[in-house]
């Protein structure tokens, strides 16, 4: 099935002319038809637009131009914007909102050639953990519990409908955002890769801001090498974003194979989280065997303040949140709802159009930078951060790279950990001090646990030594040879 | 001369201090690429970034930076080689982002200082405690209609420099001094055109009274006043109404303060309680502005030359006395023209004749020095037919009138109209003994003993001569002749 290639296989495919792009996406097209009502991967699905993108990727093809992604139909994050197609952050106050530019990333994208099948749905804001959060609908996770398979799983999220989509094969990658986990998190979840890449590695122009110093965009795919090939084309410097980073962008690709003889591999004991699943240990645990038998060396190494890094984030991201979303005010775009004057025009719209999550965000983070709070919160949690930074510079002077779990537990259902705002933030234990800390982390599918689901290993590099994290990952992978499938995907019965 | 308030219970001084908000001269705004020009059609200059659409980033602008780099060099101020730029947050609808781009923490300038002027011929130093950039807001119209407001983005993230003074002034003219220093400085720079008119300068005025030795009192800040006149009625109107409150047993409160124009007084705008929280914190979008230190230093080895140095230079260079070289400095235009019109002249009458007629002939026809109908080389023409007593000073002046009038040169009009002095000394002496032959009974005076009468004589000989004889020769003919 065209749907079941990876990036890398469909592109030698397209190349050798034994399929087109338009049938590339017409079958990916169709399982979006057959699958997407119920799982709600896309809010937005352009398939004339990406029908006519394939034709010119036919077109290309028989010129013999290729670019490096030229046909690969990918699923959009609904927080890129997107010149001419609706972007909503998966929220009500952006559902009218369609954008006069193309974000930096996407345009990489569009540049080499990608077909964009649509916009993937995303928790409101990029806010949440579960997906649950989005205006457009929760998002269904296409693995089923082996015990239980009426449960109704999340897929997590931010980037929910993303990893749905590249796991369900609905698109063969897909681009995504990780402000505390929002790639790796839902990559675990739904047995797919995703890399969050060194802060500065993508441009932020054109996606809509959550946490400016925490957002980085990076992709999803099945495979750790389609991911890098993906951010191959997503990466470099763009003088738009003044934290951009002014750094060639390396062959990610060629990383992959490496091997990782020679490399010590740090093991954080402050990831060993209280009440975690032992199936979660045991994986770490056969995680770290494979590289030891691949020729790397373990060892353990401190993170001292790792166990900080949530309360630190649950402070910064909501300050620096309360500001960035300060401009949906029902003045310029989006939502409007009219009010008697200008303030009650601000508060209406603002009311009907955030839910209750962006709500408690942004109230958090209004309090937590007022007078007279400002010093005990946000200036401490900077404080703090610059130590959970310091914990992986100090890391990084003795080992390559670090293995640790990406999440504590595999993918809940729906309804679950919904009762309490904080249960549902543990869930970025593990993945959020790498945002605080701007280093990259990926996940990688690893194992099952005893219910049958996905659990992913998160690698952690060195900044901008993304190189290394892929011939990790790429290393776990090929141990692991991980090749379960979700029972919800295209071409099997739903 | 101390500015004091005399009231009920003794003698209040004021204590000023200034914040002028001085829009930048450059190309393109703060943040974006869109254009500053004035006057252009509403919303037509306005980017994504300045509408902040969603994912739009700012991108500091170089040029701006150098602009304000130059101002702090101007103001003798010390340049920060790291600053940070932070995010002023509060709800306006001429506000798109919901927050202004500033630097609250950590300003590109530090302390500086500038030497005022007083009318009395004193100087004084005033300090500078810090200059910052930050972004405009755009603005809001609320007579356009009459149950709705416009908002103009044009002005939307256009850089502006936040100059504050130390509270060292103590009286309305001080202020204006300062300003007017202030504006001088910056138009040298070519930092800013100054231009409070057209909002290119705006000041907020920090007032507050005391008697004699005591600490500072409340102050208050009169927000947005638009020109030096008004800064000067705000601030004896402000503090008027504060000795008058304190005087009364009450107490002056901490607020944001209106001019009322019309009026000639101030009227609260909002209360200490009412004040916003602006919740700063630094922009993430931004990253510290650390600047070369080399760069810098270019940027200061190109200054031009600045006011206080020109009006030494002048002094020294041409001799001219202090007031006059200040007068000549005020406008780099004017002393341009000056060096122009002194070059290889006699710079103290080509300094005369600049502030004399010239200025007048200026006033008179409402022209400046830029339109002046007169040019530089022109005037100095002019000098050069005085100085080789081709005409003498009073037809000098009905030379420069032709002058204004018709656009030619001084030796042009001069030929025309047979101006050309007599220097003949044949031509002066039958002029002498005709004035003294048709005055033989005033000639009697005179030598017997009344001086006085020397000037009649020579005003006989010049109405002879149409005006047109050499002063000093007529005077020689009629000392030769007359005893």
């Amino acid at each position: 099935m065209l749907t079941d290639l990876t990036i890398a296989e469909a592109r030698d495919g397209l190349r050798a002319r034994k399929f087109t792009a338009r049938a590339l996406t017409e079958a990916h097209l169709a399982a979006i038809d057959a699958l997407n009502p119920r799982l709600n991967a896309f809010i937005t699905v352009t398939a004339e637009r990406a029908l006519a993108q394939a034709d010119t990727a036919d077109a290309a093809l028989a010129r013999g131009e290729v670019a490096p992604l030229t046909g690969i139909p990918l699923a959009v994050k609904d927080l890129f914007c997107t010149e001419g197609v609706r972007t909503t952050a998966g929220s009500r106050i952006l559902s009218p909102f369609v954008p006069p530019y193309e974000s930096t990333v996407s345009a990489n994208l569009l540049r080499d050639g990608a077909v964009f099948l649509g916009k993937a749905n995303l928790d409101e804001f990029a806010m949440g953990s579960s997906n649950m959060t989005s205006a457009f609908g929760a998002v269904e996770n296409p693995w089923k519990r082996r015990q239980d398979a009426s449960a109704v799983l999340v897929p997590g999220g931010s980037s929910g409908g993303s990893a749905a989509s590249v796991a369900a094969r609905l698109a063969m990658g897909a681009t995504g955002t990780d402000t505390g986990g929002s790639i790796r998190q839902p990559a675990s979840f739904c047995g797919i890769a995703g890399i969050k890449p060194t802060y500065g590695r993508c441009s932020r122009w054109g996606v809509v801001a959550f946490a400016s110093s925490l957002d980085h965009p990076g992709p999803f795919a099945r495979t750790v090498q389609d991911c890098a090939i993906l951010l191959g084309s997503m990466a470099g410097y763009d003088p738009k974003d003044s934290t951009s980073a002014d750094v060639p962008v390396p062959d990610f690709e060629a990383a992959c194979a490496r091997g990782v003889k020679g490399l010590r591999i740090g093991v954080p004991r402050e990831y060993r989280a209280e009440g975690m699943p032992a199936d979660i240990e045991a994986l770490w645990q056969r995680g770290l065997a494979w590289l030891r038998e691949a020729g790397a060396e373990t060892v353990e190494i401190p993170l001292p303040h790792t166990k900080y890094g949530l309360a630190t984030y649950y402070i910064i991201a909501p300050a620096e949140a309360s500001s960035n979303l300060a401009r949906y005010d029902g003045v310029r775009f989006g939502l409007r709802e009219d009010g008697e004057d200008l303030r009650d025009l601000y508060e209406r719209t603002r009311a009907a159009g955030f839910g209750p999550e962006v709500r408690r965000r942004i109230m958090i983070g209004t309090y937590v930078l007022s007078a007279g709070y400002y010093d005990a919160y946000y200036l401490r949690a900077q404080k703090v951060r610059a130590l959970v930074q310091r914990d992986f510079t100090d890391a990084f002077a003795k080992v390559d790279a670090l293995l640790t779990p990406t999440t504590p537990s595999a993918a809940f259902a729906q309804g679950e950990n919904m009762d309490d705002p904080v249960k549902m933030y543990l869930n970025d234990v593990f993945t959020v001090p790498l945002n605080l800390a701007g280093v990259p982390g990926m996940s990688v599918p690893a194992g099952l646990d005893a219910n049958g689901l996905p659990l992913g290993l998160q690698v952690i590099g060195k900044p901008f030594d993304e190189e290394t994290v892929f011939a990790v990952a790429a290393a776990i992978e090929r141990a692991a040879d991980f090749s379960a499938r979700p029972q919800i995907r295209a071409g099997e019965p739903s | 001369m101390s500015y004091l308030i005399e009231g009920s219970t003794g003698t209040w001084e004021v204590v000023v201090g200034l914040e002028v908000h001085a829009q930048v001269i450059s190309q393109a705004k703060l943040f974006s690429g869109a254009a500053t020009e004035y006057g252009a059609p509403p919303n037509s200059q306005v980017s994504f970034v300045d509408a902040a659409f969603p994912g739009m980033l700012p991108v500091i602008n170089r040029v701006c930076v150098a602009q304000a780099v130059r101002t702090g060099l101007g103001l003798n101020a010390y340049i920060h080689l790291v600053s940070r730029f932070d995010r002023k947050n509060y709800f306006y609808a001429d506000l798109p982002a919901g927050y202004q781009i500033s630097q609250f923490q950590h300003p590109i300038v530090g302390e500086g200082k500038i030497e005022i002027e007083l009318a009395d011929g004193t100087t004084k130093e005033i300090g500078i405690t810090r200059l910052h950039l930050e972004q405009d807001a755009g603005k809001s119209l609320h007579d356009q209609h009459p149950t709705k407001s416009y908002i103009d983005l044009n002005r939307s993230g256009v850089a502006l420099m936040e100059i504050v003074s130390e509270p060292d002034l103590r009286s309305p003219e001080e202020a204006g001094a300062y300003l007017r220093k202030l504006r001088t400085i910056l138009r040298y720079l070519g930092t800013c055109d100054g231009n409070m008119e057209e909002g290119s300068m705006r000041a907020d005025v920090n007032v507050s009274v005391r008697q004699h030795g005591e600490a500072y009192r409340t102050r208050c800040e009169v927000k947005n006043v638009n020109s030096v006149r008004f800064v000067m009625l705000a601030i004896e109107a402000e503090a008027k109404r504060q000795v008058a409150v304190w005087e009364s047993g009450g107490v002056v409160a901490q607020e944001t303060r209106l001019f009322d124009v019309p009026r000639g007084e101030t009227r609260s705008m909002r209360s200490k309680e009412d004040a916003h929280d602006y919740r700063y914190f630094p922009d993430p979008d931004l990253l510290p502005l650390v600047l070369d230190e080399d760069w810098v230093a270019a940027l200061k080895a190109g200054l031009p030359e600045l006011p206080d140095a020109k009006r030494a230079r002048f002094v020294s260079q041409y001799g001219l006395p202090v007031y006059d070289a200040g007068v000549l400095v005020a406008e780099q235009a004017t002393a341009d023209f000056f060096e122009v019109v002194a070059k290889g002249r006699d710079a103290k009458l080509a300094a005369n004749w600049m502030m004399g007629d010239f200025f007048a002939a200026l006033n008179r026809t409402g022209a400046t020095i830029e339109t002046s109908p007169v040019s530089a080389d022109d005037l100095g023409g002019l000098i050069d037919l005085i100085a080789d007593d081709t005409i003498n000073g009073r037809i000098a002046k009905e030379v420069l009138e032709a002058m204004v009038e018709t656009g030619k040169d001084a030796a042009t009009i001069v030929d025309e109209k047979g101006l050309r002095q007599v220097t003949d000394t044949g031509a002066i002496d039958d002029a002498v003994d005709k004035v003294m032959a048709a005055n033989a009974d005033k000639v009697a005076e005179f030598r017997g003993g009344k001086d006085k009468l020397f000037g009649f004589f020579v005003g006989q000989v010049m109405k002879a001569m149409a005006g047109k004889g050499n002063p000093a020769m007529v005077n020689e003919a009629l000392k030769r002749k007359l005893p």
